[in-house]
């Protein structure tokens, strides 16, 4: 059974898969930076607390499955999500879908996903894909960060819906619950909604570690890292902070490019010439962020690594903060046509 | 970033699949290229795996010493941690944390240590000894 569905390539697999399942569901205009932004899905935190995989807790991106449901909720499309207890009854849902006719979204780990390189396998459980029809024993899979859409067996499948440890998957699925067609009216409303509240989200977001405070906050870290933790584990350190920031999924200069094509592609529908403006600050705080990589890896290389090199590495990110800020004041003072 | 400055180092992924990166045109339009990697994240992801790697030479060395469990050293070869594993086997955290003691290993029940042999995929004698053919 191989469902009428076209895979499509993203850059970040969340957004990919929203995008790929509204097309699907008859909301032509749907595209991966709208998507991202109508999703509010620019963010920024540094967890201080916390550890992944032995390195800092960052994210540059909002929390795992709050793109697809707000982005849905924007549109005024119903969303159906599960998990489950069992695993059979996982299958057997997903089995029930497909033959409705209806692909669906699932919540995978990616330590057992035999189609991703070695170097890629860590534990990290917050990955999605598609799953659109069955031949034999194998599931057809869209991998939104992939060309080509692939396919997994039915163990392979099951191992990676219930991976475990944190954002434990729990064979969650997910999919749009009905076709509906949206009007450019409504795509309108959604991107101001979706603007609103990623401006809520980074200059009001309460506590010093997230949003454009979180920047900073990282920036000050970062200064104090060298001393702290030593020249070695300060770079498994920076290391972690670049692979966060440019690793598969964020379009590059972790989202900041994305956002900027998101406003470019909202002045289509609200022209209002700000938006090309604001559009190229974060496109410009983006290109810092990538500096900021460059002088990272001049230092966990060891071609670098004074206390001024880190020093320099502040400044990037305090730069990038400035403009962010100064970008998401600009657009709360936008005044949207009614 | 510029369409031209987009960088083409190939790297793991871009072996098999390239990535999307947005990036703006001659007139300044946002617009999608596909990239083979970039060798400032690829050096990133190296150093995560060195670290991973002193990681494993570590655990080992302290397997030897008697001042820790295989389970430690398998545990860093399946890039796991305490959490992890005791998710995996159903163990409680506190458990998986004694089963890290030497003394108590030695001492673990065989459907305990099937369960542990199982998750790292070796055998319970493989788990003991700490030989695996990894290729």
């Amino acid at each position: 059974m191989k469902l009428d569905f076209k895979h499509t390539q993203a850059a970040h697999c969340e957004n990919g898969v929203t995008t790929s399942l509204l097309r699907h569901h008859g909301v032509s205009q749907i595209t991966e930076p709208l998507a991202f932004g109508i999703g509010s899905g620019l963010f920024f935190i540094y967890i201080p607390f916390m550890k992944i995989n032995n390195g800092p807790a960052i994210a540059f991106r909002t929390q795992p499955g709050l793109i697809f449901n707000r982005t849905c909720k924007a549109l005024d499309i119903p969303v159906a999500r599960k998990k489950f207890r069992s695993k059979e009854e996982a299958e057997k849902i997903l089995m029930e879908c497909l033959a409705a006719g209806q692909p669906v979204g699932c919540q995978v780990g990616v330590y057992f996903l035999t189609y991703f390189p070695k170097e890629y396998r860590f534990h990290f459980n917050a990955h999605n894909i598609i799953v659109f029809g069955k031949e034999d024993d194998n599931f057809l899979i869209s991998d939104p960060v992939m060309e080509m859409a692939t396919s997994l067996s039915s163990y392979e499948l099951e191992r990676v819906r219930f991976a475990k440890g944190a954002f434990a998957p729990r064979g969650q699925l997910y999919y749009p619950k009905e076709k509906r067609e949206v009007t450019n009216e409504q795509i309108k409303k959604a991107i101001k909604t979706g603007v609103n509240r990623n401006i809520n989200l980074m200059l009001r977001i309460p506590g010093p570690i997230a949003g454009i405070r979180g920047i900073r906050f990282m920036a000050n870290k970062i200064s104090q890292w060298r001393d702290k933790l030593g020249p070695k584990k300060a770079g498994s350190y920076l290391a972690q902070l670049v692979r966060m920031q440019e690793e598969i999924g964020t379009g590059g200069g972790g989202f900041r490019f994305i956002y900027a094509a998101f406003l470019q592609e909202a002045y289509a529908y609200l022209p209002i010439t700000e938006l090309i403006d604001i559009s190229k600050q974060f496109t410009k705080s983006g290109d810092i962020w990538r500096s900021a990589a460059v002088q990272a890896a001049g230092i966990y290389k060891g071609r670098i690594g004074s206390q001024a090199d880190f020093d320099v590495m502040s400044d990037y990110l305090r730069a990038s903060a400035d403009i962010e800020k100064q970008a998401f004041q600009a657009l709360s003072k936008i005044k949207w046509p009614a | 970033m510029k369409k031209e400055e987009l960088p083409q180092d190939l790297g793991a992924l871009g072996k098999i699949t390239g990535e999307v990166c947005y990036v703006t045109d001659e007139s300044g339009n946002y617009t999608t290229v596909l990239s083979n990697g970039w060798e400032v994240k690829s050096s990133a992801l190296e150093v995560a795996w060195k670290d991973v790697e002193q990681r494993i030479r570590d655990a080992h060395n302290k397997v030897i010493k008697k001042e820790a469990s295989p389970i430690l050293f398998f545990m860093e070869l399946r890039v796991m941690d305490i959490p992890i594993v005791a998710a995996y086997t159903g163990f409680w955290k506190w458990q998986v944390k004694r089963h890290l003691k030497y003394k108590v290993f030695e001492k673990l029940s065989a459907s305990r240590l099937a369960k542990y042999a199982s998750l790292f995929e070796v055998s319970v004698e493989e788990l003991k000894t700490m030989k695996v053919d990894e290729t």
